[in-house]
Protein backbone atom coordinates (compact mmCIF):
# COMPACT_ATOMS: atom_id res chain seq x y z
CA UNK A 1 0.00 0.00 0.00
CA UNK A 2 2.19 3.05 -1.49
CA UNK A 3 1.23 5.98 0.95
CA UNK A 4 1.02 9.40 -1.05
CA UNK A 5 1.41 12.66 0.78
CA UNK A 6 0.47 15.64 -0.98
CA UNK A 7 1.20 17.89 1.39
CA UNK A 8 4.71 17.30 1.98
CA UNK A 9 4.62 15.56 -2.11
CA UNK A 10 6.38 12.16 -1.02
CA UNK A 11 5.47 9.31 -2.49
CA UNK A 12 6.43 6.11 -0.07
CA UNK A 13 6.54 2.49 -1.66
CA UNK A 14 7.50 -0.52 0.06
CA UNK A 15 9.30 -3.32 -1.76
CA UNK A 16 9.95 -6.57 -0.66
CA UNK A 17 12.73 -9.37 -1.04
CA UNK A 18 11.74 -12.39 -0.60
CA UNK A 19 13.54 -15.95 -1.31
CA UNK A 20 14.61 -19.38 0.40
CA UNK A 21 17.28 -18.69 3.12
CA UNK A 22 21.14 -17.89 2.07
CA UNK A 23 19.30 -16.90 -1.41
CA UNK A 24 21.14 -13.44 -1.04
CA UNK A 25 18.44 -11.05 0.13
CA UNK A 26 20.29 -9.10 2.77
CA UNK A 27 23.39 -9.20 0.24
CA UNK A 28 21.15 -7.35 -2.64
CA UNK A 29 20.21 -4.62 -0.03
CA UNK A 30 23.81 -4.46 1.41
CA UNK A 31 25.07 -3.93 -1.60
CA UNK A 32 22.61 -1.13 -2.56
CA UNK A 33 23.51 0.31 0.27
CA UNK A 34 27.22 0.47 -0.14
CA UNK A 35 26.64 2.12 -3.98
CA UNK A 36 24.04 4.63 -3.19
CA UNK A 37 25.29 8.47 -2.52
CA UNK A 38 24.78 9.20 1.77
CA UNK A 39 21.80 11.55 0.46
CA UNK A 40 19.89 9.37 -1.27
CA UNK A 41 19.87 6.28 1.20
CA UNK A 42 18.92 5.92 5.27
CA UNK A 43 20.33 3.53 7.85
CA UNK A 44 20.13 0.18 7.00
CA UNK A 45 19.02 -1.85 9.73
CA UNK A 46 19.51 -5.46 9.96
CA UNK A 47 17.30 -7.53 12.68
CA UNK A 48 19.56 -10.85 12.81
CA UNK A 49 20.40 -13.60 14.82
CA UNK A 50 24.29 -13.72 15.91
CA UNK A 51 25.36 -15.77 13.17
CA UNK A 52 24.02 -13.35 10.95
CA UNK A 53 20.91 -14.94 9.29
CA UNK A 54 18.25 -12.35 9.49
CA UNK A 55 15.81 -13.09 12.23
CA UNK A 56 12.75 -10.47 11.26
CA UNK A 57 13.58 -8.33 8.31
CA UNK A 58 16.55 -5.71 6.74
CA UNK A 59 15.22 -2.28 6.40
CA UNK A 60 16.67 0.29 3.40
CA UNK A 61 15.12 3.45 2.97
CA UNK A 62 15.69 4.83 -0.34
CA UNK A 63 15.26 8.21 -1.75
CA UNK A 64 14.92 7.71 -6.20
CA UNK A 65 14.52 11.54 -6.85
CA UNK A 66 11.44 13.44 -8.17
CA UNK A 67 8.88 12.48 -10.35
CA UNK A 68 6.64 15.10 -11.40
CA UNK A 69 7.86 17.17 -8.47
CA UNK A 70 6.65 14.20 -5.98
CA UNK A 71 9.84 12.79 -3.74
CA UNK A 72 10.23 9.06 -4.47
CA UNK A 73 10.88 6.85 -1.47
CA UNK A 74 11.30 3.12 -2.03
CA UNK A 75 11.03 0.68 1.45
CA UNK A 76 13.47 -2.20 0.53
CA UNK A 77 12.80 -5.00 3.13
CA UNK A 78 13.90 -8.54 3.46
CA UNK A 79 12.05 -11.57 4.80
CA UNK A 80 14.09 -14.28 7.31
CA UNK A 81 14.53 -16.89 4.29
CA UNK A 82 14.43 -19.92 6.90
CA UNK A 83 11.48 -21.77 6.62
CA UNK A 84 10.61 -21.67 10.37
CA UNK A 85 9.99 -17.64 10.44
CA UNK A 86 7.07 -17.95 8.18
CA UNK A 87 5.17 -15.95 10.56
CA UNK A 88 7.37 -13.07 10.41
CA UNK A 89 7.55 -13.14 6.87
CA UNK A 90 3.68 -12.81 6.82
CA UNK A 91 3.93 -9.80 8.75
CA UNK A 92 6.77 -8.23 6.15
CA UNK A 93 4.50 -8.71 3.37
CA UNK A 94 1.57 -6.25 4.55
CA UNK A 95 1.27 -3.06 2.73
CA UNK A 96 3.70 -4.45 -0.46
CA UNK A 97 3.95 -2.35 -2.93
CA UNK A 98 6.53 -4.63 -4.96
CA UNK A 99 8.00 -7.75 -4.95
CA UNK A 100 11.27 -9.04 -6.03
CA UNK A 101 11.91 -12.90 -5.82
CA UNK A 102 15.62 -13.58 -5.26
CA UNK A 103 16.20 -17.68 -6.23
CA UNK A 104 19.33 -19.40 -5.80
CA UNK A 105 20.64 -20.62 -8.67
CA UNK A 106 22.56 -23.87 -7.21
CA UNK A 107 20.84 -27.18 -8.42
CA UNK A 108 20.79 -28.54 -4.62
CA UNK A 109 18.58 -25.28 -3.52
CA UNK A 110 15.95 -25.93 -6.52
CA UNK A 111 13.89 -27.78 -3.64
CA UNK A 112 14.00 -24.77 -1.44
CA UNK A 113 13.44 -22.23 -4.15
CA UNK A 114 10.04 -24.09 -5.55
CA UNK A 115 8.95 -24.07 -1.69
CA UNK A 116 9.73 -20.56 -0.80
CA UNK A 117 7.79 -19.06 -4.08
CA UNK A 118 5.02 -21.56 -3.74
CA UNK A 119 4.91 -19.86 0.24
CA UNK A 120 5.29 -16.55 -1.47
CA UNK A 121 1.73 -17.32 -3.19
CA UNK A 122 0.34 -18.18 -0.08
CA UNK A 123 1.25 -15.99 2.03
CA UNK A 124 0.50 -12.78 -0.56
CA UNK A 125 -2.99 -15.13 -1.01
CA UNK A 126 -3.60 -14.63 2.93
CA UNK A 127 -2.79 -11.06 2.67
CA UNK A 128 -5.36 -10.49 0.28
CA UNK A 129 -3.14 -9.87 -2.65
CA UNK A 130 -2.34 -11.28 -5.91
CA UNK A 131 1.22 -12.04 -7.20
CA UNK A 132 0.02 -12.33 -10.68
CA UNK A 133 -1.26 -8.64 -10.28
CA UNK A 134 1.07 -7.13 -8.32
CA UNK A 135 4.85 -5.27 -9.36
CA UNK A 136 6.90 -8.51 -9.62
CA UNK A 137 10.28 -9.53 -10.96
CA UNK A 138 12.67 -12.53 -10.43
CA UNK A 139 16.12 -12.60 -9.85
CA UNK A 140 18.10 -15.93 -10.22
CA UNK A 141 21.60 -14.97 -7.90
CA UNK A 142 24.64 -16.83 -7.72
CA UNK A 143 25.14 -17.44 -11.28
CA UNK A 144 28.49 -17.61 -10.90
CA UNK A 145 28.59 -20.73 -8.60
CA UNK A 146 29.83 -23.75 -10.83
CA UNK A 147 27.08 -25.85 -9.72
CA UNK A 148 24.33 -22.93 -11.39
CA UNK A 149 21.52 -24.16 -13.04
CA UNK A 150 21.28 -22.97 -16.95
CA UNK A 151 18.63 -20.31 -16.98
CA UNK A 152 16.02 -21.74 -19.52
CA UNK A 153 15.57 -24.55 -16.46
CA UNK A 154 15.18 -21.84 -13.45
CA UNK A 155 12.87 -19.86 -15.61
CA UNK A 156 10.81 -22.74 -16.19
CA UNK A 157 10.63 -23.70 -12.81
CA UNK A 158 10.37 -20.37 -10.63
CA UNK A 159 8.94 -18.17 -13.61
CA UNK A 160 5.98 -20.01 -15.09
CA UNK A 161 4.39 -16.17 -15.61
CA UNK A 162 7.15 -15.12 -17.13
CA UNK A 163 7.52 -11.90 -15.46
CA UNK A 164 10.97 -9.80 -15.77
CA UNK A 165 14.28 -11.57 -14.50
CA UNK A 166 17.46 -11.08 -14.06
CA UNK A 167 20.68 -12.68 -13.48
CA UNK A 168 22.47 -11.93 -10.60
CA UNK A 169 26.00 -12.05 -8.55
CA UNK A 170 24.98 -9.92 -5.62
CA UNK A 171 28.07 -9.40 -3.64
CA UNK A 172 29.67 -8.36 -7.09
CA UNK A 173 26.72 -6.15 -7.59
CA UNK A 174 25.97 -7.94 -10.78
CA UNK A 175 21.88 -7.74 -11.59
CA UNK A 176 21.52 -5.62 -8.14
CA UNK A 177 20.54 -2.48 -9.57
CA UNK A 178 19.10 -3.83 -12.87
CA UNK A 179 16.34 -5.53 -10.06
CA UNK A 180 15.38 -2.85 -8.13
CA UNK A 181 15.33 -0.47 -11.26
CA UNK A 182 12.44 -3.00 -12.37
CA UNK A 183 10.27 -3.79 -9.53
CA UNK A 184 10.51 0.53 -8.94
CA UNK A 185 9.14 1.05 -12.56
CA UNK A 186 6.74 -1.11 -12.22
CA UNK A 187 5.66 0.15 -8.90
CA UNK A 188 5.24 3.42 -10.17
CA UNK A 189 3.85 2.33 -13.22
CA UNK A 190 1.16 0.79 -11.46
CA UNK A 191 0.72 3.68 -9.13
CA UNK A 192 -0.47 5.57 -12.64
CA UNK A 193 -2.79 3.10 -13.47
CA UNK A 194 -4.52 3.79 -9.72
CA UNK A 195 -3.83 6.87 -10.05
CA UNK B 1 -6.46 -5.11 -2.60
CA UNK B 2 -5.78 -2.89 0.57
CA UNK B 3 -6.90 0.71 0.24
CA UNK B 4 -4.10 3.07 -0.70
CA UNK B 5 -3.71 5.68 1.77
CA UNK B 6 -3.47 9.38 0.47
CA UNK B 7 -2.55 12.31 3.04
CA UNK B 8 -4.13 15.64 2.04
CA UNK B 9 -2.93 19.05 3.58
CA UNK B 10 -5.95 19.96 5.46
CA UNK B 11 -5.85 16.51 7.47
CA UNK B 12 -2.12 16.97 8.07
CA UNK B 13 -2.54 19.72 9.91
CA UNK B 14 -5.38 18.45 12.01
CA UNK B 15 -2.58 15.89 12.43
CA UNK B 16 0.32 17.45 13.14
CA UNK B 17 -2.04 20.26 15.48
CA UNK B 18 -2.85 17.09 18.08
CA UNK B 19 0.23 15.71 17.93
CA UNK B 20 1.89 19.24 19.10
CA UNK B 21 -0.70 19.74 21.81
CA UNK B 22 -0.46 15.89 23.21
CA UNK B 23 3.23 16.91 22.93
CA UNK B 24 2.93 20.08 24.98
CA UNK B 25 0.62 18.58 27.77
CA UNK B 26 1.89 15.43 28.49
CA UNK B 27 5.28 16.60 28.84
CA UNK B 28 6.89 14.42 26.12
CA UNK B 29 10.37 14.82 24.33
CA UNK B 30 8.96 13.96 20.93
CA UNK B 31 5.37 12.49 19.80
CA UNK B 32 5.17 10.47 16.50
CA UNK B 33 1.85 9.72 14.04
CA UNK B 34 3.94 6.09 11.73
CA UNK B 35 1.12 4.30 9.31
CA UNK B 36 1.06 0.50 9.99
CA UNK B 37 3.36 -0.26 7.38
CA UNK B 38 6.19 1.84 9.03
CA UNK B 39 6.09 5.41 7.41
CA UNK B 40 6.28 8.29 9.34
CA UNK B 41 3.12 10.47 8.74
CA UNK B 42 4.12 13.42 11.02
CA UNK B 43 5.81 14.20 14.15
CA UNK B 44 5.92 16.80 17.15
CA UNK B 45 8.73 17.71 19.47
CA UNK B 46 12.67 17.48 19.98
CA UNK B 47 13.05 14.64 16.88
CA UNK B 48 16.15 16.71 15.16
CA UNK B 49 18.36 14.08 17.19
CA UNK B 50 16.23 10.89 16.48
CA UNK B 51 16.41 8.80 12.99
CA UNK B 52 12.56 8.80 12.88
CA UNK B 53 13.47 6.78 9.40
CA UNK B 54 13.91 3.49 10.95
CA UNK B 55 12.26 4.70 14.46
CA UNK B 56 8.67 4.08 12.35
CA UNK B 57 10.33 1.19 10.47
CA UNK B 58 11.09 -0.86 13.34
CA UNK B 59 8.13 0.43 15.80
CA UNK B 60 5.83 -0.85 12.72
CA UNK B 61 8.04 -4.20 12.45
CA UNK B 62 7.13 -4.21 16.60
CA UNK B 63 3.48 -3.47 16.24
CA UNK B 64 2.86 -6.11 13.48
CA UNK B 65 4.77 -8.56 15.21
CA UNK B 66 2.87 -7.77 18.65
CA UNK B 67 -0.01 -8.23 16.68
CA UNK B 68 0.90 -11.83 15.58
CA UNK B 69 1.19 -12.94 19.09
CA UNK B 70 -2.44 -11.82 19.73
CA UNK B 71 -3.86 -13.61 17.14
CA UNK B 72 -1.88 -16.76 18.25
CA UNK B 73 -3.59 -16.03 21.72
CA UNK B 74 -7.12 -15.35 20.29
CA UNK B 75 -6.83 -11.65 20.90
CA UNK B 76 -8.08 -8.95 18.20
CA UNK B 77 -4.58 -6.86 18.74
CA UNK B 78 -2.54 -5.29 21.53
CA UNK B 79 -4.25 -1.96 21.52
CA UNK B 80 -0.90 -0.50 23.49
CA UNK B 81 2.83 -1.03 24.50
CA UNK B 82 5.56 0.37 26.85
CA UNK B 83 9.44 0.18 27.14
CA UNK B 84 10.80 1.09 30.34
CA UNK B 85 14.49 2.98 29.48
CA UNK B 86 17.02 4.21 31.93
CA UNK B 87 16.23 7.55 30.47
CA UNK B 88 13.74 7.49 27.59
CA UNK B 89 10.56 5.74 27.85
CA UNK B 90 8.65 4.42 25.04
CA UNK B 91 4.70 4.20 25.17
CA UNK B 92 3.41 3.02 21.62
CA UNK B 93 -0.91 2.71 20.63
CA UNK B 94 -2.41 1.71 17.54
CA UNK B 95 -5.31 4.73 16.47
CA UNK B 96 -8.46 3.43 14.73
CA UNK B 97 -6.59 -0.04 13.83
CA UNK B 98 -4.72 1.86 11.08
CA UNK B 99 -1.38 4.31 12.47
CA UNK B 100 0.74 3.81 15.12
CA UNK B 101 0.91 7.01 18.16
CA UNK B 102 4.64 6.70 19.74
CA UNK B 103 5.22 9.02 22.83
CA UNK B 104 8.81 8.97 23.85
CA UNK B 105 9.27 10.71 27.60
CA UNK B 106 11.87 10.81 30.38
CA UNK B 107 11.10 11.82 33.96
CA UNK B 108 9.66 15.14 33.42
CA UNK B 109 6.49 13.26 32.63
CA UNK B 110 5.03 9.95 33.74
CA UNK B 111 3.42 6.75 32.20
CA UNK B 112 0.03 7.88 33.91
CA UNK B 113 0.16 11.05 32.29
CA UNK B 114 1.21 9.66 28.96
CA UNK B 115 -1.64 7.11 29.15
CA UNK B 116 -4.24 10.40 29.73
CA UNK B 117 -2.85 12.76 27.17
CA UNK B 118 -2.98 9.74 24.54
CA UNK B 119 -6.61 8.18 25.10
CA UNK B 120 -7.76 12.04 24.48
CA UNK B 121 -5.42 12.65 21.40
CA UNK B 122 -6.34 8.87 20.00
CA UNK B 123 -10.23 9.74 19.95
CA UNK B 124 -9.06 13.14 18.00
CA UNK B 125 -6.79 11.67 15.86
CA UNK B 126 -9.40 8.46 14.99
CA UNK B 127 -12.17 10.84 13.99
CA UNK B 128 -9.50 12.42 11.64
CA UNK B 129 -8.44 9.06 10.14
CA UNK B 130 -11.94 8.78 9.24
CA UNK B 131 -12.11 11.08 7.15
CA UNK B 132 -8.87 10.58 5.60
CA UNK B 133 -10.07 7.04 4.52
CA UNK B 134 -13.09 8.47 3.15
CA UNK B 135 -11.60 10.81 1.20
CA UNK B 136 -8.74 8.26 -0.31
CA UNK B 137 -12.09 5.96 -1.23
CA UNK B 138 -14.16 8.33 -3.06
CA UNK B 139 -10.88 9.86 -4.49
CA UNK B 140 -12.04 13.25 -3.72
CA UNK B 141 -10.04 16.05 -2.14
CA UNK B 142 -7.57 16.73 -4.99
CA UNK B 143 -6.93 15.57 -8.39
CA UNK B 144 -4.27 12.87 -9.02
CA UNK B 145 -1.26 13.93 -10.64
CA UNK B 146 -0.22 10.07 -10.94
CA UNK B 147 -2.60 9.52 -14.22
CA UNK B 148 -0.22 12.26 -15.98
CA UNK B 149 3.35 10.19 -15.78
CA UNK B 150 4.62 9.22 -18.38
CA UNK B 151 7.37 6.57 -19.38
CA UNK B 152 9.80 8.68 -19.63
CA UNK B 153 9.12 10.54 -16.25
CA UNK B 154 9.71 6.99 -14.66
CA UNK B 155 13.07 6.15 -16.89
CA UNK B 156 14.10 10.09 -16.36
CA UNK B 157 14.37 8.60 -12.11
CA UNK B 158 16.88 5.95 -12.89
CA UNK B 159 19.68 7.62 -15.04
CA UNK B 160 22.70 8.06 -13.34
Amino acid sequence: MSFINYSSREINCKIVYYGPGLCGKTTNLQYIYNKTNPEAKGKMISLATETERTLFFDFLPLSLGEIRGFKTRFHLYTVPGQVFYDASRKLILKGVDGVVYVGDSQMERMEANIESLDNLRQNLQEQGYDLDKLPYVVQYNKRDLPNAIQMSELEEQLNPTKVPSFEAVAPKGIGVFDTLKAVAKLVLTELRKGG
Amino acid sequence: MIQQLVMYEEELQQINRICEILHRDSNAKAVLVIDKNGQEIAQAGDTQQLDVTSLSSLTAGNVAATGGIAQLLAEREFAGQFHEGEKTNVHISIVGQRVILVVLFDERSSLGLVRLRVRKAAAELTVVLEVMVKKSTLGIGQPSVFSEITDDDIDNLFND
